[in-house]
């Protein structure tokens, strides 16, 4: 076994990558449940992303219009979700589930003439001396601008639940959807925006799999990410920081498991392949052991009854 | 009333809901400053008459003058804006969110947060309702999260502030505090629409009265000029009927409580603490306390929901504290929770399988594991003959039933299984006068025959009729029992844990 092959700065920097599809996925996914709905359809609506955005990118030469057709395909997605649970009153774990094994069948139906295609690289970001520096330059501008957009999300969707009267009602109809019927908010407007934000962001997770981290299309190629940014969300107690931490942390131990297969480690490679998920798992339920608890509203089915 | 006086002016509305007419081309006044008195009972279409004035639905027709200008608002902020507010009977509160947050949400465009919080602090003890703009709502007591509601009426400075039930979850001296407060608005020129059916209060507190009846007007009156009695019988529209009882010398201890101190279960709830009482066969016992002091824990504890140490629950002289629902059931303990819908009957199941899923083991509904159809449906409709429960058949879904009715058929299947202790928890709670009636009868009734009844309700006039003892829950704790005969309401007040805290508005 060789250590010394596994370079700390590749390794930070190639984590970062490895990460930003979930977190995008669980950053959109829990707006939508702080609003109040369960969407299970991650996965669906991250699988029609990557191939949306991979083949408007192959076909127009432009990653960065994938990348707007991803989250198009993936809000459009999650509108068929919206349109189910919010006005036929469908359940939203059953929808939810529906949505994921249709977006599964779409996704492979919509690839089938782009298997084995190569996507137009996606550029990395290449500021003069700043990302010439030794180890840090690598590691905070050398990435991609979707790496930057994930983290900056992250901070947006935090300042705008805690500090927007927008972020409050969205949180408000979470919490009792009823109550915020009473008084006078558009509770199924807020959720349809909000599971349509969660699309989108899906969308882009997905797209980031099949033109960045990847890069080519495979089917089913998000395989589980999109279970895993549900997972994140839940025990990432609902708060946009920890998601960030959850989602840095998958994919640390990703990458790591990785290279510590590459190096030759005595140990066989099915518990390395597990242990991202015992230990993200693991981690988040020590954090998620403080008061906080799901929104009220979470997973109800909201009526406006006399 | 002379026109400039009059600030809201109803005409002939009228709301339909298919198959039941909820408001019939209702017409009334309502002067500057004045305190109204909207009366009627449950179904009457009280509650669907403030939603039209709040906005929250749209009238088929008729039409509303506000300050002399046609007044149609199309959803609740145009109401807020042109200056009505409203304090919701079911609290319209955010459990998760601070008080500062949920009052923010009520106002069309709320100043900064820390501004808010400073005038809320001033607002709140300018009329004696002290509240801290930082604590979680979910922390707060019944009385203090209205508080928080009318706070957040205040803020916008209404011309017409509607209440919807607002005393019922407070203790008589709250209710003193709380119309001292609404006797300070309406000196300062606010109107108020006070909806209730307790005839006491809006004969001390109000300048007009209007009744409702099956959703049309049937009479305006002068409450401080009428008897509660005058009143009532012109919301029933037909003459009351006051439960009967005889005086008889209770029998021997049947149950009792030996410092049962149990945990709540659910994270906003009240653990028990060092609660003790024996109940007698052929008596009473009223247990009184504003919501959320632990009566719903208490039925816990004693239908078994919640289990104790062996020795904290007697029964018959056995213990049985560790034991669960059904162990409880076969030896004579028979309870019926509070919320019908979900707790007491299962909405989507049909009568005769409600009936059967307390009545199945003291009715021998079945046998050798199987279900015996037949006997569960005569027991059915023994039920819903004996307590007059209007519905088409025993098949009939449990949600398809008014309240009141399901309220009528849940108690009467306990009523029905002849039990040695009985354990009710608010049983009138939105039943109109004539089945209330009919369900304390059937209490009263019970305790004749020797069993041991246990009422525990929020409506103080209810128990003073039924009980022969009375004790009151605050925060958990059981207040001493003492003879219910010639309490004062002041007296049950304290017991019930005083003022809370509240102070009288600062003029």
């Amino acid at each position: 076994m060789d250590l010394s092959a596994i370079n700390p700065v590749l390794l930070i920097a190639s984590l970062m990558v490895a990460a930003t599809p979930i977190l995008l996925a669980g950053i959109g996914e829990l707006v939508v449940e702080r609003a109040g709905v369960l969407n299970l359809g991650v996965e669906g609506m991250m699988i029609t992303g990557a191939i949306c955005g991979f083949a408007i990118a192959v076909n127009t030469g432009s990653p960065a219009l994938g990348f707007v057709a991803a989250a198009g395909g993936g809000a459009l997605l999650s509108l068929l979700f919206a349109l189910l649970t919010q006005y036929a009153l469908a359940n939203q774990v059953a929808s939810g589930l529906a949505l994921t094994l249709f977006g599964l069948g779409l996704s492979s139906l919509l690839g089938q003439g782009y298997v084995g295609i190569k996507p137009p690289p996606t550029d990395r970001l290449d500021i003069p001396v700043l990302t010439d520096l030794p180890v840090v330059g690598r590691i905070l501008f050398g990435h991609d601008l979707m790496v930057y957009f994930g983290i900056a999300l992250v901070a947006l969707v935090w300042a705008f639940l805690k500090y927007t009267r927008a972020g409050l009602i969205l949180r408000a109809v979470g919490e009792s959807h009823d109550a915020a019927h009473a008084l006078g908010y558009k509770v199924k407007r807020i959720r349809v925006m909000a599971i349509m934000f969660g699309g989108a962001c899906a969308g882009l997770g997905g797209a980031y799999i099949s033109l960045v981290r990847v890069p080519q299309w495979t089917e089913g190629m998000t395989a589980g990410a999109g279970w895993i940014a549900l997972a994140l969300v839940v025990f990432a107690s609902w708060k946009p920081w920890r998601v960030l931490i959850g989602a840095y942390l998958f994919g640390g131990v990703t990458v790591l498991q990785l290279n510590l297969q590459a190096a030759g480690l005595a140990i066989p490679v099915e518990y390395l392949s597990m242990s991202p998920y015992l230990i993200t798992i693991l981690v988040l339920v020590i954090m998620s052991a403080d008061k906080s608890r799901a929104p009220a509203s979470l997973g109800r089915i909201f009526h406006a009854s006399q | 009333m002379t026109g400039t006086d009059i600030l809201l002016s109803i005409r002939g509305l009228t709301k339909a809901y298919p198959g039941v007419v909820a408001n019939d081309d209702v017409s009334f006044d309502i002067g500057r400053g004045e305190v109204h008195a909207l009366l009627g009972e449950n179904g009457a279409g009280k509650s669907t008459l403030v939603k039209m004035i709040y906005g929250l639905v749209k009238p088929d027709s008729g039409e509303m003058v506000l300050n002399g200008a046609a007044f149609a608002p199309s959803e609740p902020q145009a109401a807020r804006a042109a200056g009505v507010a409203m304090v919701f009977q079911h609290f319209s509160l955010f459990d998760a969110l601070n008080v500062a947050e949920n009052i923010a949400l009520g106002m069309a465009d709320p100043p900064a947060m820390r501004d808010l919080a400073t005038r809320i602090r001033d607002v709140s003890e300018q009329y004696g309702l002290p509240l801290d703009p930082y604590r979680t709502v979910g922390d707060l007591s019944a009385g203090e999260r209205q508080r928080v509601e009318i706070v957040r009426c205040l803020l916008q400075d209404p011309k017409l502030l509607i209440m919807d039930e607002p005393t019922s979850v407070l203790t008589p001296q709250e209710v003193e505090i709380l119309f001292a407060t609404l006797r300070k608005l309406s000196a300062e020129g606010t109107a108020i629409l006070y909806i209730s059916h307790k005839l006491e209060e809006i004969r001390a507190l109000c300048d007009a009265a209007t009744i409702l009846r099956l959703g049309r007007k049937v009479a305006e009156c002068t409450p401080r000029e009428t008897t509660a009695r005058e009143m009532a019988e012109l919301m029933v529209g037909s003459e009351l009927l006051v439960p009967e009882r005889t005086g008889k010398a209770p029998g021997p201890v049947r149950l009792a409580l030996k410092g049962l101190s149990v945990r709540s279960p659910s994270q906003f709830g009240t653990s028990l603490k060092e609660v003790s009482f024996e109940v007698r066969g052929g008596e009473v016992l009223g247990l009184a306390g504003v919501a959320g002091n632990g009566q719903d824990e208490l039925l816990a504890a004693l239908s078994g929901e919640l289990t104790s140490a062996r020795g904290m629950v007697v029964l018959e002289g056995k213990e049985i504290g560790q034991l669960g629902p059904m162990a409880r059931r076969r030896m004579g303990l028979l309870t019926a929770p509070e919320e019908r819908l979900g707790h007491a009957a299962a909405p989507d199941m049909s009568l005769t399988e409600n009936a059967l899923l307390t009545g199945a083991e003291r009715e021998g509904l079945m046998a050798n594991g199987f279900l015996r159809w037949g006997k569960a449906r005569a027991f059915a409709k023994a039920i819903i003959e004996r307590f007059d429960v209007r519905t088409p058949g025993t098949e009939n879904a449990a949600r398809s039933l008014s309240g009141g009715n399901l309220q009528k058929f849940v108690i009467g299947r306990e009523v029905m299984q002849r039990p040695d202790v009985l354990v009710v928890n608010q049983p009138t709670w939105g039943v109109d006068a004539a089945a209330a009636a009919v369900i304390r009868q059937a209490l009263l009734d019970l305790a004749e025959g020797g069993t041991a009844v246990i009422v525990i309700s929020q409506d103080l006039d209810e128990l003073m009729e039924v009980s022969d003892r009375f004790a009151a829950l605050n925060e958990g704790r059981l207040s001493e029992v003492v003879p219910a005969q010639g309490l004062t309401v002041e007296q049950i007040g304290l017991m019930m844990g005083g003022a809370h805290g509240m102070e009288v508005a600062h003029v």
